[in-house]
């Protein structure tokens, strides 16, 4: 661990739907372009983590900080609006089911966010989104309605949409998880760039073969505890927990079979 | 059937699809305008403004029009409310009409995908620039057709409004029928102006539909 504060820091994350407790106590450092996957069963919290960070499901407990901000700060409502409007821009999300804009086309699902929150002028917009369009390969899509794409190119262009807002964090739920298993790998070259461009991410998957290639640690949680992380090399290869252990054999078994 | 009556009341009939017409497009404009106030109050973040807007809709809803009509136009002025039979036909109308549309909008905003407020939240987007550029536009598509509905409703029921003797269709039937006594023809040209205004409507929202739909 590096003597600098992290990036991204939650402490003691708590998180409840009326009686149940999804998050118990959750710590979770990020430095800056570290990329940190999180596996686990099914509602072990993964996604309740994930929205956390910007607040699609306020924490009940805890808090989490963006280098020197807090993100879940005690404000009145409107500032707490302002706040956290400001704090969303900084942090770009991918959701398994793309959500891209309908009603616009690809060009426009990119621009309009800028155009809207940073002042940018059409020109400026429409420069922005031929450079992120062309970094995820969806250049010649540019004037297409999402509804004319597949599922691969769809979650590109919802990659470059994020990117748009020149975020500082990436986060990935399941980006991969709704797509035909021809299409995961078109999307996951676009992840491995990002990586490569050192992007900070914290990426919810079920692919481990993915998560072991990219990222630098692994948490795996159940219950809404993070039961271990590390690296790769060790949650994947030799985990210490029996949790862990099981949770892998019968992933992989499900994928054999 | 006696045709030679038929013709020669027809232009007056006319005449009084006119006043249904007019009775229509104003009670429509106040109409949506109820339901745009309703539809903000129900989806509202105070507690007070949903409440009001449950109860609006549920109060108009709930019972007779012609009973809300009869309230304005007769029991008005026992509580300082002097209206015109016109007027209060409007209002009315219009009033008790903007409950139905109220739940129209709500039920087309509240039908976009979740994700897609999140997506526009997640981009820095406050709830009202989600709202407006991401949920309402898709809400838009999905809420011609049921609206289509409404004003169809809307249509027929300013029928209503000869019970407080505001002279459009119905009620000049009504009359016809007092100094001819030929109800069936006289109901029968009434129908007829009806169906065609509202097959008029009806093509008008197929076609608003369909424009949506495309782009
Ligand atoms: N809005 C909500 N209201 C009530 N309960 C919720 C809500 N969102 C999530 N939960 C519950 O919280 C628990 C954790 O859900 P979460 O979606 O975080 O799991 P997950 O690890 O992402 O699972 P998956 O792998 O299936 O996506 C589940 O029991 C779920 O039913
Ligand atoms: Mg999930």
């Amino acid at each position: 661990m590096s003597a600098q504060k992290p990036f991204i820091d939650i402490r003691h994350a708590k998180k409840s739907f009326g009686t149940l407790e999804v998050l118990k106590d959750i710590n979770l450092q990020v430095d800056r372009g570290q990329i940190v996957a999180i596996i686990g069963p099914s509602g072990s919290g993964k996604s309740t983590l994930l929205r956390a960070i910007n607040d699609l499901d306020p924490l009940t407990g805890g808090e989490i900080w963006l280098e020197d901000k807090q993100i879940n700060m005690d404000l009145p409502h409107r500032q707490y609006e302002r706040h956290i409007n400001e704090v969303r821009q900084e942090i770009g999300m991918v959701f398994q089911h793309f959500n891209l804009f309908p009603h616009l086309k690809v060009r426009e699902n990119v621009t309009l966010a800028p155009k809207m929150l940073k002042g940018l002028s059409d020109a400026e917009a429409n420069a922005l989104a031929e450079e992120q369009l062309t970094k995820v390969g969806m250049i010649e899509r540019i004037d297409y309605y999402p509804s004319q794409l597949s599922g691969g190119q769809k979650q590109r262009v919802a990659i470059a949409r994020a990117l748009a807002m020149k975020p500082k964090v990436m986060l990935f739920d399941e980006a991969t998880s709704a797509l035909d298993p021809e299409l995961v790998e078109e999307v996951n070259l676009v992840m491995k760039q990002l990586a490569e461009e050192h992007m900070t991410m914290i990426i919810v998957t079920h692919e481990m073969g993915f998560a072991e290639s990219v990222c630098d640690r692994v948490l795996f949680m159940d219950q809404g505890v993070v039961v271990e992380e590390g690296p790769p090399e060790v949650i994947f290869r030799n985990p210490k927990s029996e949790r862990t252990q099981n949770f892998l054999r019968k992933h992989l078994a499900g994928q054999q079979a | 059937m006696d045709y030679a009556l038929m013709q020669r009341v027809f232009p007056f009939f006319l005449e009084a699809a006119w006043i249904t017409i007019l009775l229509s497009v104003l009670t429509a404009i106040l109409g949506l305008t109820c339901a745009m106030l309703g539809t903000a109050a129900r989806l509202s973040r105070f507690r007070v403004l949903r409440f009001l807007g449950a109860a609006y809709v549920s109060v108009f809803r709930g019972t007779p029009a012609l009973i809300q009509l009869f309230i304005l136009y007769f029991g008005g002025p026992q509580i300082g409310i002097q209206l015109d039979a016109f007027e209060a036909g409007v209002i009315g109308l219009g009033i008790n009409v903007g409950a139905y549309m109220t739940e129209t909008m709500r039920g087309a905003i509240i039908s976009v995908d979740k994700g897609q407020g999140e997506a526009a939240r997640t981009l820095g987007m406050s709830k009202w620039q989600a709202m407006r550029n991401v949920i309402l536009p898709q809400a838009m598509r999905l809420m011609i057709r049921p609206l289509g509905v409404n004003l169809n409703t809307l249509i027929k029921s300013t029928a209503l409004v000869a019970a407080i003797s505001v002279v459009e269709l119905t009620y000049t039937a009504q009359r016809y029928i007092g100094s001819t006594y030929k109800p069936f023809e006289m109901f029968l040209i009434a129908g007829l102006l009806y169906m065609i205004i509202i097959y008029v409507v009806g093509l008008g929202v197929t076609w608003a539909d369909r424009k949506a739909r495309l782009n």
